[in-house]
């Protein structure tokens, strides 16, 4: 390191004021302004993952309605509520909404929002791509839900095989419309990726080794590398679809040297672990969870790591079971087969060991924990059929069937949905300063538990009785009309159960009971601040000494001193040991991520109806980046 | 909750080279990015080579000239890159303003051979597979090579202004990073494209 780069100390210190001042400064210089440009230049993590998880949440309500009308068609035999054009565009935005819109979306915004506090930081690493990503996000699921209101909405299922989607058997622009917002999705979470893994690798607070790493932003840190590993290729993959359709190549048309079979691979290389993506994240809010309310640390600390760690490994070596009827060699499928039981193994550790966390802990059932309980009963049954559905000569009878709805919802809805539940109760109270209500949240998980086996459970027995997926009719002598309509009946509930929940929420933000800074008495470091956390997240740094810091320093925590209170300055630390190694500034707010944002999403938009679209587009985008980058003289741009 | 100072970094510097700062592990996690991007598209070609009796499919693979130009100036191009990291490390800035000067003029000198190239190639994108992948692989690179040279050309300028101090010079030495990565990641399509087919 050159003495140049050490610059002496004339900006004003953290060292050199009292609390009530610095706290008061601190806030002035992270805040974000007043103001719509204000609004839409802000780059504290905390505004964008806040709306992160109210835009995927909006996604959820708009996919749950989707999933409604498709349960009222599907109540009774024969129905004429819906045609079956109407009938494939629901199922296709439900599925796209749900996986690529919400799903992923909000385990990113979980991750925006908590990873930078977990670790003890002031703000995610890359912040303004941060907020890029965000509104690229917002475009990508505003373009498909404008397109389906305008009756151009995607109609071939959410992972759009070809030779349907290709250019001859689906004509117009509304697979064109899936494909784009594919891309703009995987843009955002690519980009949310970069950001964690480089906030979690460099800036951890100080002592906070490795091992020492919350449980929760482990499972943020794998998913991030599987991500960074799986989407490109759904974005190629989807990238090539759009060609075919618009400038006639042939990557998946099988008279001019193509295959559609590449199609499936390419899309399940990035869909399976996709399943992982979502999940993964989910089992870091359980584990977060059990550890606060069964009072102790998790059984199996390392265990759980290495869990993590292979489930992401093993991620990427299942995708070919979504392809047993394709007609792939024997040798592939017994493979795949293989590597689709084994990941039960790391799974099943995880399960272990929050058995054993809450059975040698002491329990304090409140409705996170609810929620973490319901997760661990629903996704073993999800397990379990999935291990089933891994069996090629299984699979092969149930595919394309209920049986396998039903699996998914079990898995998905399980292993997902319900800890996302529990995280909301759980971490609410640091968003908004309030508690949600505990009558209502147990009301909501009963309700929610209930329907949704009740929804689910008998679909797996429409499957063994042969019913397929994506029909929008049934005859009534296929005698599966009662079930359906006990399908419904559940579903109904299900959505009910959301409707209490959202209720829960707003009434609680409104007139909850105050939080205080720790209200479940939990030991990492978000509860170390304010709820909900001033804009500089915390005064001081905390210098770790323990995996749960503030159980283990309940009378004072310890903290670094001597980073610069009049701009923003981050404390960068190594590694693995996380030594404290540099003061790096962290870019202010700017309102071209959101210029470069509006290039972006108008030029992917554009390519839609013209590959000229591309070529228009890059000026603005490039210059709307330039604009981003250029240092404006402020003096987080000039150390 | 109350707090207790335990450690002072007043000290610390502002910025680093290479590991140490937040900037270098984004570029490393993008080049992971656009790495999985090429392997995958790599992968979906030869997925086609193997399931079609003769490949490339009634077409000639592209010719040795203009990508054996691109090729060597690339290759040539690792000498004034490494050392314009090497003079970014020393905080020396004329050296490094004509360094990042000569890389400018290398990625222009690149995307016009590679505009000649795709003058000459001997199919389209629409003739057949083997045409739309020639275009894709070859249009995924120039993508990567253009905005690298773009970033490259708007680095420069700005080591000709009051900004070029302090961290800029850890930016050249990411920017000379990335290039590694533009070069290590051309050789493979390189051989996948032009000798693959040849040998």
């Amino acid at each position: 390191m050159s003495e140049a780069s050490v610059r002496p100390a004339k900006d004003v210190r953290d060292t050199q004021l009292d609390a009530a001042e610095l706290h008061a400064r601190l806030a002035r210089t992270w805040g974000s302004g007043r103001g719509l440009l204000a609004a839409l230049s802000t780059v504290d993590h905390k505004i964008i993952g806040r709306r992160y998880i109210v835009t995927a949440f909006l996604f959820l309500f708009l996919a749950g309605l989707s999933a409604v009308a498709m349960r009222l068609q599907l109540a009774r035999p024969e129905s004429a509520l819906m045609g079956p054009d109407l009938y494939n565009q629901l199922f296709t935005m439900h599925g796209t909404t749900m996986m690529f819109l919400f799903a992923v979306p909000v385990m990113e915004a979980f991750a925006v929002y908590l990873v930078p506090l977990m670790v003890g930081t002031r703000n995610i690493a890359f912040p303004r791509l941060n907020a890029f990503s965000y509104y690229v996000y917002v475009f990508g699921g505003l373009m498909l839900w404008v397109a389906f209101a305008l009756n151009i909405g995607p109609d071939t299922g959410w992972f759009a095989y070809v030779p349907l989607s290709g250019p001859e058997n689906s004509p117009g622009k509304r697979v064109d419309f899936w494909a784009q917002m594919i891309t703009f999705t995987e843009v955002a979470a690519l980009a949310v990726s970069v950001e964690i893994i480089t906030t979690v690798f460099k800036q951890r607070a100080p002592g906070m080794t490795l091992d020492r790493l919350p449980l929760s932003v482990w499972t943020q840190l794998v998913t991030a590398f599987v991500v960074i590993f799986a989407m490109p290729a759904v974005m190629l993959a989807s990238t090539m679809l759009i060609l075919d359709r618009l400038v006639e190549t042939h990557f998946f048309n099988p008279a001019e040297g193509g295959d559609a079979l590449l199609w499936q691979h390419m899309f399940w290389f990035f869909g399976h672990p996709e399943v992982y993506i979502i999940f993964l994240p989910a089992t870091g809010f359980v584990s977060s969870i059990v550890v606060t309310f069964s009072r102790r640390p998790m059984f199996g600390y390392l265990p759980m790591v290495l869990s993590v760690i292979s489930v992401g490994f093993l991620s990427f070596g299942l995708w070919v079971h979504h392809m047993f009827t394709a007609g792939v060699p024997q040798l592939g499928a017994s493979f795949f087969t293989g590597a689709s039981m084994l990941i039960a193994i790391p799974n099943g550790v995880q399960i272990f060991c929050w058995i054993a966390t809450l059975w040698d802990g002491k329990p304090v059932f409140r409705t996170p924990l609810l929620f973490a309980l319901g997760f661990i009963v629903i996704f073993v049954i999800g397990g379990l059929t999935g291990v089933m559905v891994a069996s090629v000569p299984i699979d092969t009878q149930v595919h394309d069937t209920y049986f396998v709805v039903a699996h998914f919802h079990y898995v998905l809805i399980g292993g997902a949905v319900f800890p996302l539940l529990g995280a909301v109760y759980y971490w609410f109270p640091k968003l908004t300063g309030r508690m949600m209500s505990e009558r209502l949240g147990t009301w909501h998980f009963w309700l929610a538990f209930v329907s949704f086996n009740v929804a689910f459970f008998p679909m797996h027995i429409l499957g063994l009785q042969g019913m397929p997926r994506r029909v929008y009719a049934y005859q009534a002598e296929m005698g599966w009309g009662p079930l359906n309509l006990l399908v419904t009946i559940g579903a109904a509930f299900f959505f009910l159960s959301f409707v209490l929940f959202l209720w829960n929420a707003v009434t609680s933000l409104r007139a909850g009971a105050p939080a205080g800074d720790n209200p479940w008495d939990a030991g990492t470091l978000e509860w170390a601040t304010s709820s909900p956390p001033s804009p500089q997240n915390f005064d001081r740094i905390p210098f770790v000494t323990h995996r749960e810091p503030l159980w283990a320093q309940r009378d004072a925590l310890t903290v670094v001193a001597g980073l610069a209170v009049d701009h923003r300055e981050v404390l960068v630390t190594s590694v693995t040991e996380a030594r404290p190694d540099l003061r790096e500034t962290s870019p202010a707010p700017s309102i071209w991520p959101f210029v470069s944002a509006i290039a972006v999403g108008a030029t992917f938009i554009a390519s839609i109806f013209t590959p000229w679209g591309v070529v228009w587009g890059a000026a603005p985008v490039g210059v709307a980046l330039i604009c981003w980058f250029w240092p404006k003289g402020a003096p987080e741009d000039e150390e | 909750m109350k707090t207790s100072i335990l450690h002072d970094v007043s000290e610390l510097p502002t910025y680093g080279f290479g590991t140490r700062m937040t900037m270098a592990w984004g570029t490393m996690a993008f080049i992971l990015i656009e790495g999985t991007g090429f392997a995958i598209a790599a992968a979906a070609y030869f997925y086609l080579a193997w399931l079609n009796p003769e490949w490339p499919l009634s077409a000639a693979p592209p010719g040795l000239l203009w990508s054996g130009l691109i090729t060597l100036l690339m290759l040539v191009s690792l000498w004034p890159n490494q050392r314009a990291k090497a003079r970014a490390e020393e905080h020396n800035l004329p050296a490094v303003q004509l360094h990042l000067l000569v890389m400018s003029a290398i990625g222009l000198g690149l995307l016009a051979l590679r505009a000649a190239e795709f003058a000459t190639l001997h199919v389209k994108w629409d003739a057949n597979a083997y045409g739309s992948f020639v275009w894709l692989l070859l249009g995924l690179h120039t993508t990567h090579l253009a905005t690298d040279v773009i970033d490259t050309i708007v680095l420069t300028a700005l080591m000709f202004t009051r900004h070029a101090h302090g961290k800029r010079f850890s930016d050249v030495t990411d920017n000379a990073f990335y290039w590694y990565f533009v070069v290590a990641s051309w050789l493979p399509i390189y051989f996948i494209l032009y000798w693959t087919t040849r040998l």
